[in-house]
């Protein structure tokens, strides 16, 4: 009797916190049919926010996938002066509220900041596709980091060992002993990573300047139609940024063999 | 190859792990590495293999000083206590490991495992993962993939030390027989005495950091050059400055001029042995170890009294 208590309990707070909403857009978008939905996100506007978001993920998700395995290594094997800082460090931007980091960028990077001279020389950092690229790379650095980081303890050294003794150099064994170990936990900060990539709002708002057509993203897109009382296009909008985040989760799932799902 | 490793020291901060260690490893031997935890064993087969840097000291193999040279390019075969296996990979990949690495041309890769796998008697079992395999066969695989490279210098460390106590026995007679066969130098460590002188040509007893003794298992059974050697390779009783083993006090039911009158504390019977629990006349215990016919004809019981001599005892020179 109490288990079943349990699993209602459990049941509707996932039913109105997570599905609902989430049904809600859904359901609102296609309120009036296909054809409204459509051809709200296929304006040139709704388009080209579309080619901006997946852009700035196309560039900050590699990147901080390089990044988060190269420095979990280097937090997990390797020792050197100033570890603890870099292993905290990794961890501001989960702290950091995303719009402190749009300010910060654009202190940083504006006309009086410490880069702005490189406005002058032709390179537009801020209200431009440079900053926000930026700002997104911040606020997703961390996840592959934190996913590859227990991974690594968990293995341990001595298959690296072993591969080193039977004459595989550094990169062999990174590439056929760490890399296939690690590789689900990459997988899934990959996903996490691409998730905040597509979905940050705050921080590309501040940086970005909202330029219709150029430096906006979906989620802009998605603020700017609703300021407009255009509710089909921030609903339809909406759900594209939805899809691309379960296409991204059915991805990683179609991926992973069956045999590795323990 | 042989091995030598001159004044090697090693410290993890302020453990002394290795303290001014020379070794000699003739070619083709089998040498074992004694020595409780703690001992600097492990941490002198991984200087020997490269995966650890000595502070002081030189490493070489065939005469050539390796000290700075990567593990990778030692040519020594490592096998770890916990297998170290390559889970994602299958038996038959993890054995190929080495020659793959080294760009072998694919026929000779297969025709290598294949012996190989024959050869450690996991054939059926090559397409196999690691995980599906039990801890024997396991280690088997593992030392076919320290094999497949036709290691110089085969290092084990503590190879059977995960494993139970019947696959273990089984195990170290097949590794002599494959050395016998093979003659590669091979040096594993290990804590167990008994593994030490089944297996091994040459047994180094480590302790603290330091060699004790070097010699053949006989040798240190009944020539120990300290009294932690004389008590760390078999049972010992310490008499006052004299040490005994057990079965060299000799038990008489009646006295003679040489032996010490002592109560029987306790008698456990091990099948063919007996061990005899005494209290000496001036209250020192001690133990003998008697086979089941001479406790039989001496008669003896719990709380009665038996006369012991030492056959054979041994004093140390204290420092």
């Amino acid at each position: 009797m109490s288990r079943w208590l349990l699993r209602l309990a459990g049941l509707s707070y996932l039913l109105v916190i997570l599905a609902a909403p989430v049904g809600l857009v859904f359901w609102k978008t296609f309120e009036h049919g296909f054809g409204p939905a459509w051809d709200a996100v296929t304006t040139p506007a709704a388009k080209h926010a579309l080619y901006v978001t997946v852009l700035i993920a196309a560039i900050a998700v590699p990147a901080n996938t390089i990044f988060g395995i190269v420095c979990a290594i280097a937090i997990v094997r390797r020792r050197f002066p100033g570890k603890g800082l870099v292993n905290a460090l990794v961890d501001l931007p989960l702290a950091l509220s995303p719009v402190v980091v749009g300010l910060a960028f654009l202190l940083l990077y504006g006309r009086n900041g410490w880069f702005g001279w490189l406005g002058d020389h032709g390179v537009q950092v801020v209200f431009a596709l440079p900053g926000m690229v930026l700002v997104t790379i911040f606020v997703s650095l961390p996840f592959v980091v934190r996913e590859v980081v227990p991974v690594l303890r968990e293995i341990g050294t001595e298959q690296e060992q072993a591969a080193a003794t039977l004459g595989a150099s550094p990169f062999q064994t990174f590439r056929r002993v760490t890399l296939p170990a690690i590789r689900w936990a990459v997988a899934y900060g990959v996903v996490l990573t691409t998730a905040r990539a597509l979905g940050e709002f705050g921080a590309v708002s501040v940086i970005s300047g909202h330029v219709v057509g150029k430096t906006e993203t979906m989620t802009l897109h998605v603020e700017e139609r609703f300021q407009s009382f255009d509710y089909v296009g921030a609903y339809a909008a909406s759900v594209v940024l939805a899809m691309l985040a379960i296409a991204t989760l059915a991805a990683m799932t179609l991926l992973k063999p069956k045999e590795e799902t323990r | 190859m042989a091995i030598v490793g001159r004044a090697l020291t090693k410290r993890f901060g302020d453990f002394a792990a290795l303290d001014d260690v020379s070794i000699e490893v003739p070619a083709g031997s089998l040498t074992a590495l004694l020595g409780p935890s703690g001992s600097g064993k492990s941490t002198l087969l991984r200087v020997i293999a490269g995966l650890e840097r000595p502070d002081r000291g030189t490493v070489e193999l065939d005469g050539v000083d390796v000290t700075r040279r990567a593990a990778q390019k030692r040519g020594v075969g490592f096998v770890f206590q916990h297998y170290a296996a390559f889970k994602h990979m299958t038996v038959r990949d993890n054995v190929a490991f080495g020659l793959k690495v080294r760009r072998r041309p694919r026929a000779e890769i297969r025709a290598r495992v294949d012996e190989l796998l024959e050869l450690v008697q996991i054939a059926g079992w090559a397409d196999h993962y690691p995980a599906q395999l039990s801890g024997g066969q396991r280690q088997r695989m593992a030392l076919a993939r320290a094999l497949a490279v036709e290691p110089k210098v085969l290092l084990l460390d503590e190879p059977f030390g995960a494993l139970d106590a019947r696959v273990r026995k089984d195990l170290r007679a097949w590794l002599r027989r494959l050395h016998d066969e093979m003659h590669v130098t091979t040096i594993f460590v290990t804590h167990d005495q008994e593994e030490a002188m089944e297996i091994a040509d040459q047994i180094v007893l480590m302790n603290h950091g330091r060699i004790e003794q070097v010699g053949g298992p006989r040798e240190l059974y009944e020539e120990p050059a300290t009294e932690f050697v004389m008590s760390f390779v078999g049972p010992v009783n310490r008499l006052g400055e004299s040490f005994v083993r057990p079965h060299d006090l000799e038990l008489r039911a009646e006295a003679n001029g040489e032996t010490t009158p002592g109560r029987i504390e306790r008698i456990v019977h091990l099948g063919f042995e007996v061990r005899v629990e005494l209290r000496l006349e001036d209250g020192r215990e001690c133990w003998a170890q008697v086979t089941r016919d001479e406790a039989e004809q001496l008669e003896l019981a719990p709380g009665g009294t038996v006369f012991v001599r030492a056959r054979r005892t041994k004093v140390f020179q204290t420092t």
